[in-house]
């Protein structure tokens, strides 16, 4: 038996069940994502402020996030952060997606202070000169401008999010990597299994990839 | 109703005014003049705290602005500036650059916003541009937007950062053109500006800036033909 023949059953036999665990897996990326944003956002701000001690806590953050393997992150949210917080351990979901978050917003602390930094000077300068606050003038005229600069550095930490999701795997989340392995332990096509479970990890990057483009387009005709 | 006493604003040890007094009364035109570097930009800016004093008072209609319980915001509401490179907002329309503060911060209707938005338009020759993005307009509509920006916050004062050193020369008319009317309308400004020609015909009064002092203070005409200072002749001599 041929590997494309033998790939076809295996696809024919597991795709339902892979495709439930894309789901969760899309879910995860998703939710993390947005949990992130208000992360990156608030950490994001602290990071330019002018108060030492608010950016020495930005920096603390990035620093211990960045510095660390996702890994070691999840097993810590895991086994000790939520239990610590709660007396006793969460389900595998919630420490998964923390986990996550706490990773994906690091990065995006940066992205945001990048595309802050990147609006000229003068705009804040004529924001403050009219009346508005520092931070009325943050919301409506360099978050907006800052926000569109960011969509592709944004749209590149969602894929590598989404494809981190395959670490929770470890901690026992049926998402699609844990689906897959579920399935070659059983039938032990671990290469077929492999190969269906890249090709759909590409196909949901893809499709993200062409919504995110489609975004882009859009927002700058405005 | 605009007081300067004994101003100081320094940079690190860099010290770039250095004692800077000044009263200056309900709508006077006055013109800040000096070489670059003299520290009239900043001069200007800390008379709307973009830059904050090292030392001295500022003082506008009576309430003194540089200390930590004035509120700055409601005081720059009716401090209007123009800036050099117009710093328009460039993902909003010339419309919503207008109303924005309107809306946002005077709280005013939409449609009043709207209405006051297309009288300042008018007023500054543009009205067709309501709609346009900042990035198709020339440099001279953009200030002439600027402008019209600062007004709809019915500003007592008007500050101008060298409102016509980015524009290209043909376009510098037309910005001039809108400050004559409004020093005409009686509107209290202060202009840093290198037109001597404008200085000199809309001006009541000059002050000529050197190393963060002023070192001279008069009417146009006393200021560009009898200068009481040789350095003031010098400079006159090299731009004039």
């Amino acid at each position: 038996m041929n590997f494309i023949q033998s790939l076809s059953e295996v696809f024919h036999d597991s795709f339902s069940l892979l495709l439930k665990g894309a789901g969760k897996t899309f879910e995860l990326a998703f939710l993390s994502l947005l949990v992130a944003t208000g992360l990156g956002l608030f950490f994001g701000m602290l990071r330019i402020s002018t108060n030492k001690f608010l950016r020495f806590i930005a920096h603390a953050y990035l620093s211990i996030i960045r510095g660390t393997p996702l890994y070691v992150q999840l097993v810590f949210s895991y086994f000790v952060l939520l239990p610590a917080i709660f007396g006793q351990s969460i389900d595998p979901f919630t420490a998964g997606a923390l986990a996550l978050s706490l990773n994906a917003g690091a990065y995006l602390v940066e992205i945001f202070r990048g595309g802050i930094e990147s609006i000229d000077k003068g705009q804040m300068e004529a924001g403050r000169a009219i009346g508005f606050t520092h931070f009325q003038t943050m919301r409506y005229i360099i978050l907006p401008q800052a926000v569109k600069r960011m969509i592709p550095s944004f749209v590149n930490q969602f894929i590598i999010t989404l494809k981190d999701t395959s670490l929770l795997s470890t901690i026992g989340i049926m998402e699609l990597m844990y689906s897959g392995q579920t399935i070659y332990s059983v039938n032990f096509k671990t290469l077929e299994v492999l190969t269906i479970v890249a090709l759909m990890y590409w196909a949901i990057v893809t499709l993200l990839t062409i919504v995110a483009n489609w975004i882009e387009r859009r927002m700058a005709q405005s | 109703m605009i007081e300067v006493k004994n101003l100081h604003k320094s940079f690190g040890s860099l010290e770039v005014l250095k004692g800077i007094d000044l009263t200056i009364p309900k709508q006077q035109v006055v013109c800040l003049i000096g070489s670059s570097g003299s520290g009239k930009s900043t001069l200007l800016r800390c008379l709307n705290l973009l830059e904050e004093p090292t030392s001295g008072d500022v003082i506008i209609e009576g309430k003194k602005i540089n200390e930590p319980k004035a509120n700055i915001n409601e005081i720059r509401q009716t401090v209007g500036m123009v800036f050099q490179q117009f710093n328009l907002f460039p993902h909003k329309t010339v419309l919503e650059n207008i109303t924005l503060g309107l809306l946002k911060l005077k709280k005013v209707s939409k449609q009043e916003a709207e209405k006051k938005a297309i009288e300042l338009l008018k007023k500054v020759g543009l009205e067709e541009k309501a709609n346009a993005y900042p990035k198709s307009l020339s440099g001279g509509q953009q200030q002439r937007v600027a402008i019209a920006r600062a007004l709809a916050m019915n500003p007592h004062v008007m500050l101008f950062d060298e409102p016509t050193s980015a524009l290209d020369p043909e376009m510098v008319g037309e910005v001039l053109q809108v400050m004559k009317d409004l020093a005409k309308e009686g509107m209290t400004m202060i202009i840093v500006t290198h037109e001597m020609g404008f200085a000199r015909e809309v001006a009541d009064r000059v002050l000529f800036l050197e190393k963060g002092v002023i070192i001279e203070d008069g009417a146009p005409k006393d200021v560009f033909e009898q200068p009481k200072h040789e350095r003031t002749r010098a400079f006159l001599n090299k731009v004039l």
